[in-house]
């Protein structure tokens, strides 16, 4: 379902409004991911900066508002899911590769039944994109023998062999200890150098300054404060500066 | 009358256990077709084809076996339709089976962590393809045990069709011990008959039960 959308913007929620029974989780909540752009998302937990992630790829339908990604209304009961979702890619907190599969396997699954892609084609993807997380010796491996960060990396790996349109990081390094948070890290540093849209949720103030072109700080589910990351530094409003101020913001 | 345990007798019981091996083959292999629809049907996305099939399983397993076989063989003669006592008992256990099994695979389905669920929609899989290639392959490998442990169930219910006259190890044991009045010595050959196609499948279950906690992956959320 194509749409007439702002030229750049390959993300823009509108007024968007969420309730879980009686709890508002998203009260109003507006933002815009242009190309080439990467925006993370920061707060609390339960300020619901995790559901509007999970809203861009309709694994929550909203209430209200306007969704639209990569000219889907996502928003609209009648969105086409698959046409959706073979343009956003999206990145899980407890990585979720599937057990009975090889990595190779895991990669190649959604090229070949959703794209059909040739099986000999999508296991040259896979090898590339295992290339570029670093993991091509990994493509035989089950993902239980794998670290939590190699297969975090995996996980990016079978992301990107849909070639999404943008990227969508669900506190991606939160089940990780710092060593491999890092190496995770470096990974999605090496995306974003290559020009990926991406939307993250992190808990990682570091991060999110060193590699974010904007952020959005959300509080009882609005955006409080959004700027570029500089006002992590310079918060411009007291909750932002309690919420740092308790962060880590070595980087 | 009278007369003694002779070899005609034990290759009687000996047909008789065939039939009993044929009766739960076919019993496991419609039972698990239907049971397989049953399970698929309990999951659904519609509300209708769930609520249904629920009620299948439902009404199923709150009828005694016994009472089935005598619907599908002498109900069924008054209202018109004479089955033989091998396609009457072959229905009645695939009923049977069918609401046990769908029970226990949808569970396995749904034991099945949900985020398999997410990161399957995330790829843009159809849900066919999210079911065929990403869930059940899982709720297989959890499903096996309790199957096979199942199986012994199916086995010793066979024994209730011997009711409507079909002939597999219990009626030939009935039959033999008609004409030689010997019902201790034969139906303790009848139960240990029983417990010779029983506690192997048992065992190979408890087996297969402990190799899956120590399984080449196991299944739980990281």
């Amino acid at each position: 379902m194509q749409q007439d959308t702002p030229a750049t913007s390959i993300v823009s929620l509108r007024d968007v409004q969420k309730s879980f029974g009686s709890l508002k989780v998203l009260d109003g909540v507006s933002f815009a991911v242009e190309r080439g752009e990467v925006l993370a998302i920061i707060g609390r937990s339960g300020s619901g900066k995790s559901t509007a992630l999970r809203c861009i790829d309709r694994f929550e339908r909203v209430d209200h508002g306007e969704i639209v990604v990569c000219g889907h209304r996502v928003d609209s009961p009648d969105v086409d899911l698959r046409a959706l979702r073979q343009d956003v890619g999206i990145v899980f907190q407890s990585y979720n590769l599937f057990p009975h599969l090889t990595i190779e396997q895991n990669i190649t699954l959604a090229p070949c039944s959703v794209k059909r892609m040739a099986l000999s084609q999508a296991k040259e993807l896979a090898r590339k994109v295992l290339a570029q997380v670093g993991l091509e010796e990994k493509l035989h491996a089950y993902p239980e023998q794998l670290s939590g960060g190699q297969q975090q990396r995996a996980a990016i790996a079978r992301s990107l062999a849909m070639q999404p349109k943008v990227m969508l990081f669900d506190e991606v390094t939160s089940a990780l200890d710092p060593e491999l948070t890092a190496e995770v890290q470096r990974v999605i540093e090496r995306l974003a150098a290559e020009g990926m849209t991406m939307v993250m949720v992190t808990h990682e103030m570091g991060f999110a300054k060193s590699i974010a072109d904007r952020i959005v700080f959300m509080h009882r589910g609005k955006v409080h404060e959004t700027g570029p990351a500089s006002i992590l530094t310079s918060p411009t409003t007291p909750e932002l500066a309690q919420f740092v101020g308790t962060g880590d913001l070595k980087s | 009358m009278g007369g003694h345990l002779n070899f005609n007798h034990l290759l009687f019981l000996g047909h008789g256990a065939l039939w009993t091996i044929g009766l739960s083959l076919i019993a496991l292999g419609g039972g698990g077709l239907a049971g397989f629809v049953i399970a698929l049907a309990r999951v659904s996305p519609l509300k209708s084809v769930r609520l249904l099939s629920a009620v299948y399983v439902q009404l199923i397993q709150g009828t005694p076996l016994l009472v089935i076989l005598f619907l599908g063989y002498f109900g069924l003669a008054a209202v018109g339709f004479q089955l033989s006592p091998l396609a009457a008992a072959g229905a009645s256990l695939t009923l049977y089976v069918a609401a046990y099994l769908g029970e226990i695979w949808r569970g396995c389905i749904e034991s099945v962590p949900k985020p398999q669920w997410e990161a399957a929609e995330g790829l843009a899989l159809s849900r066919t393809q999210r079911m065929m290639k990403v869930i059940l392959p899982q709720a297989i490998r959890i499903a096996t045990p309790p199957t096979v442990g199942f199986m012994v169930q199916i086995i010793k219910n066979t024994s209730l069709a011997s009711v409507v006259g079909f002939v597999e190890l219990m009626r030939s044991g009935q039959i033999v011990n008609n004409s030689l009045f010997e019902p201790f010595a034969i139906y303790a050959i009848i139960a240990v008959v029983y417990f010779a196609m029983c506690y192997p499948i048992s065992l190979y279950s408890q087996r297969l039960e402990r190799r899956m906690g120590r399984g080449k992956f196991n299944l739980a959320p990281a």
